[in-house]
């Protein structure tokens, strides 16, 4: 089995327990060793950067730099905003020996050195890209036949653009959901923002994103919304009853982890991967009907 | 004594990884404001920050909800047609503000960063619980309610741990830390 070092993050032993528990046993059902690397913090999400840059750049490094002790060479993050913070900050002090030594200077108080050699990568890439859209159809047992999605990429598993790679219309989520036998449906808002923590500082707003996105995927049919990251889950499940009550709409829609739908068309319990946690009722119908 | 430096350079200057982040290339084309999907909620564009900062407005810049408006999620970055990470440059504007202590009245988003930052410093993990009550406060009652009662809802399904989380080597962490910042002793 390929090992990789793997990083959860803070909403996966909270908020997004369901997304670490089918994380690890679709990984382990495909031969990925999902390695959790030790005594890792909190990436900072897009609460350190407002602070002071140089101790956001610094708080992900350590665990960066815990995950090149470990010899392994790759690093996965389940949550797109750790992706996308350990993407950068490895980017940034591969090519910036200046920011390289600053931060290795603070690491040192805890016996660590960083050298950005990692190659970083989200879940989603892993499973794509290292297990493959065919060995992936070979192991449904169970396929999702019949099952309407909406997949929802969200914001930062795309952006900012790595390389030349299409952000505007992605389709490898869609492939991922033809492959387990579901119907990805035409989803236009689905790199449109969630509204990420401005569920907290600034409610009104977020709620109306999040309205939106509910919407689309109602108008068009869905069954479930498919997620890629804990914060876009959060804010359209658990938020959902708050859209209702403040716009006066009644949705019901169940959204999940694309972890959780593989785990069902690979034929695992549901309660292994967390579907019985779900604050919208309807999931386990729509999935198991 | 230096000539004192414009509002364009003070800001390029909070920008440390994308090198100053050059927003002196910006066409005022309106693509990002066209992106932006919180737009409706803040008090100028995107755009019209950009042109406001370039012309050293920075009473009007520091004084409105823009920056502190932006959720990060890089729509804007990935469009703008001069190479621009806009979404970066909002960074720098809550950076600076925060340092000087100069924001919009009745924002959440400042003592949001604050208690989050704290409370990894203290704990290395970040924990709901802690958050909320930073920010509950300020909801209206109603809203408080709410909130409370999707809360509830989320510790009965063991969602929420009811007990903050720490690192190991907290100790150690904290003294990396103080190798960036000198915060003196941790409260």
């Amino acid at each position: 089995m390929k090992q990789y070092a793997y990083y959860p993050g803070c909403s996966l032993e909270s908020l997004a327990k369901p997304y670490q528990l089918s994380a690890k046993e679709v990984s382990l059902a495909l031969g990925l060793d999902l390695k959790e690397i030790e005594d890792w913090n909190c990436c900072g999400a897009t609460a350190y950067f407002p602070v002071d840059e140089l101790l956001a750049y610094t708080l992900v490094a350590r665990n960066l730099a815990i995950a090149e002790k470990t010899g392994l060479t790759e690093f996965v993050a389940p949550c797109s905003a750790c992706f996308k913070n350990a993407y950068y900050t490895n980017n940034y002090l591969k090519k910036d020996p200046d920011l390289a030594d600053h931060i290795n200077f603070a690491l040192e108080e805890d016996d660590l050195h960083v050298e950005g050699t990692l190659k970083v990568r989200h879940l989603i890439e892993v499973m794509l890209e290292d297990v493959g859209l065919e060995a992936i159809k070979n192991q449904v047992t169970h396929p999702l036949a019949g099952l309407k999605i909406a997949p929802y990429y969200g914001c930062q598993l795309l952006r900012p653009r790595k390389d030349h790679e299409d952000v505007e219309n992605p389709q490898f989520f869609e492939e991922l959901l033809s492959a387990i036998g579901a119907e990805p449906l035409k989803y236009e808002t689905k790199t449109r923002c969630c509204g990420a923590s401005l569920i907290i500082t600034n409610r009104k707003a977020a709620l109306e994103m999040v309205r939106l996105l509910l919407k689309e995927a109602i108008d068009r049919g869905a069954d479930v919304i498919a997620t890629t990251c804990p914060m876009c889950n959060v804010n359209l499940e658990v938020y959902q009853s708050q859209v209702n009550r403040e716009f006066g709409t009644d949705y019901s829609i169940p959204v999940m982890y694309f972890t959780q739908l593989m785990g069902m068309a690979l034929g695992i319990a549901p309660r292994r991967l967390g579907i019985a946690k779900e604050s919208v009722p309807k999931a386990r119908e729509a999935v198991t009907a | 004594m230096a000539a004192e430096l414009s509002f364009n350079q003070e800001i390029a200057n909070m920008m440390y990884a994308t090198h100053g982040n050059p927003i002196s290339h910006c066409l005022q084309c309106g693509t990002c404001s066209g992106t932006c999907p919180a737009a409706d909620f803040m008090d100028y564009t995107p755009r019209a920050i950009i042109g406001m900062i370039r012309e050293n407005f920075k009473d009007e810049v520091l004084a409105s909800n823009t920056y502190w408006s932006c959720a990060s999620c890089y729509h804007c970055t990935v469009r703008c047609p001069a190479g621009i990470d806009i979404a970066d440059m909002m960074y720098a504007l809550k950076r600076y503000s925060m340092w000087k202590s100069r924001f919009k009245e009745g924002l959440i988003g400042p003592d949001f960063s604050e208690a989050f930052v704290k409370m990894i410093v203290n704990s290395g993990k970040s924990f709901e619980p802690i958050l909320a009550t930073t920010y509950l406060p300020r909801f209206s009652a109603a809203d408080m309610v709410q909130e409370a009662l999707t809360a509830t809802g989320l510790v009965l399904k063991g969602k929420i741990p009811l007990l903050p989380k720490r690192i190991k080597r907290l100790k150690k962490f904290q003294r990396m830390v103080k190798r960036i910042i000198p915060l003196g002793e941790l409260s």
